[in-house]
């Protein structure tokens, strides 16, 4: 008995030990970051009001609120989302869908991975070069959103290639055999199947072109504005940016502006990340293969 | 009248993995031809080349002659779209599609445009009671595919190819997944639909392929072995190597 059960009770102890390890281990990357919400939480909670929300910046940003950059944030991210959704998802489905699997199809998905590594303040220079100077857009609405939109890109095209990968290859067999055309087959079966998935790529990738600060300092976002943008070629004040300058620019700032700023971001960004989260775990309910 | 000439088709795919070697068939209408024989022996490639599925498919080499009512169907500048409507194939596994029964059953009739919902409706009925399951779902059409049983999900991709009303039906094993109960109600449901349609059948065993054949070809290897009607096939047949592969010697 007893040397049958010896080591049975020394694979329970190792076991254990390797859990109680790995519960450590989540514990310790898990507690900073909730610490860090609820930090931001305490601390910029007070600045909340509706005047906060709805006001331009006063005396030199230390009183009134943050309106400009917040509908700063909300445009970019709209215009980012115009450009790089259509061509993001379009690109995936070419590249899951109708590309041969050839040379140049690797090469493609190669660079398409590595562009996602990119530093973001490499996309701000490329952004300046291209679109402030070269096709003459100026610091503006539009030149930072087309910047963001190529640093989105790659986060859409990738999964949405994955999303469309990952639904069984017998649907393309059985809705071909009955005479259906490829696109048809796209149409009908492959993408809606796709689709949590792809609108979960879009959302992170959204979510992180609206808190980039690199990307749009040189190409679109600016100090300080009296008034909101009324054209896409006029220059905005967004959240991140805006967030930089309350916290390094400004002498003798109210701290609890800065943190009401950061949770102002944090809202947009976790609320973002929410609703992707939502739809995913839907789409996993309802899915039935 | 023969719906099928096959002449020394031969295929190979990129991988060298299953390939034909010079088949030569003729293929019967309005009867019940019946391909069998080990796993690996080509009667799936067979199927897929008859509608050209398997254009989807890695092939490296593909020569020979398959003639659909005297037309010869390798044709590069075939319409496939059009061929795949006319011949239609069942799976060895129950797959709907991830939409709703009736979705299921009028796929094919949208895809290939028709629009009228009163045709759409009629066309649905129509099929499912062929494939003798209107009476199961005729309350639940909006039901996904996937909420009826193994059984009923097989009969509705019968049904899916019989609202198409298609020249040929194929199919590759399909009661490999199902149970003896389901796989009865398949069988007499290909006895009575041969009087309408050409039926080609990959049984998944050799005593469905004795109940079923009206013709039967012995697949081995990529080559066809031998090609006979159903009785002479299954009571004396010629070569070897079906008669070791019928009395269970190998296989």
């Amino acid at each position: 008995m007893s040397s049958l059960n010896e080591p049975r009770r020394k694979t329970r102890i190792v076991e254990g030990l390797g859990f109680s390890l790995l519960r450590l281990v989540t514990l310790v990357t898990v507690l900073p970051i909730l610490g860090l919400v609820a930090y931001i939480i305490f601390m910029g909670a007070p600045s909340f009001s509706w005047q906060f929300l709805t006001a331009a910046p006063s005396n030199g940003m230390r009183e009134g609120g943050i309106l400009p950059a917040i509908i700063g944030t909300l445009y970019l991210t709209l215009g980012t989302a115009l450009f790089s959704v259509p061509l993001g998802v379009a690109a995936g489905i070419y590249i899951a869908e109708y590309a041969q699997d050839n040379r140049l199809t690797r090469l493609i998905r190669i660079a398409i991975i590595n562009l996602a590594g990119i530093p973001s303040v490499v996309y701000g220079l490329f952004g300046l070069g291209l679109f402030v100077l070269f096709l003459k857009f100026g610091t503006s609405i539009l030149a930072a959103s087309l910047t963001l939109s190529i640093m989105t890109l790659p986060v859409i095209i990738s999964t949405t290639e994955e999303a469309l990968r990952s639904v069984p290859n017998s649907f393309r067999v059985v809705s071909t055999s009955l005479g259906a055309t490829r696109w048809q087959t796209i149409w009908k079966v492959i993408l809606p199947q796709g689709l949590p998935g792809i609108i979960t790529g879009i959302i992170l990738g959204l979510e992180r072109a609206a808190g980039e600060t690199a990307p749009i300092l040189f190409t679109g976002a600016t100090f300080f504005l009296p008034e909101l943008p009324t054209s896409v070629m006029d220059s905005t004040m967004a959240l991140p940016y805006h967030i930089f300058v309350i916290s390094t620019q400004i002498p003798g700032m109210p701290i609890k502006i800065q943190y009401g700023t950061v949770l102002v971001l944090l809202i947009f960004v976790l609320g973002m990340n929410l609703v992707a989260t939502i739809i995913r775990s839907r789409a996993r309910a309802k899915r039935q293969w | 009248m023969k719906k099928f000439s096959v002449r020394d088709l031969s295929i190979r795919y990129s991988d060298d993995n299953e390939s034909l070697r010079k088949i030569n068939i003729e293929i019967e209408a309005n009867a019940i031809t019946v391909l069998f024989g080990p796993a690996g022996g080509g009667k799936s490639t067979f199927l897929r080349v008859l509608n050209r599925l398997n254009d989807l498919a890695d092939v490296k080499t593909m020569t020979g002659e398959v003639l659909f009512n005297g037309v010869n169907i390798l044709d590069p500048k075939l319409d496939v779209i059009d061929l795949r409507r006319k011949i239609g194939m069942v799976f060895s596994r129950p797959v709907p599609l991830p939409l709703s029964i009736y979705e299921n059953v009028a796929y094919g009739l949208i895809m290939a445009g028709e629009r009228n919902k009163k045709k759409l409706d009629s066309a649905v009925e129509a099929a499912l009671r062929q494939a003798v399951l209107w009476d199961e779902v005729y309350d639940r059409l909006s039901d996904s595919g996937f909420a009826i049983s193994g059984g009923q999900q097989q009969r509705l991709c019968l049904a899916r190819v019989l609202a198409l009303e298609p020249e040929v039906i194929m199919l590759d094993e399909p009661t490999s997944a199902l149970d003896p109960v389901s796989t009865a109600k398949i069988e007499s449901l290909l006895t009575e639909l041969k009087e309408k349609y050409t039926i080609i059948l990959a049984p998944h065993n050799v005593q469905q392929a004795a109940r079923m054949a009206d013709y039967a070809a012995f697949f081995l290897m990529g080559e066809l072995v031998e090609f006979a009607n159903g009785k002479d096939m299954f009571l004396m047949p010629k070569d070897k190597r079906s008669q070791d592969y019928i009395t269970g010697r190998f296989g």
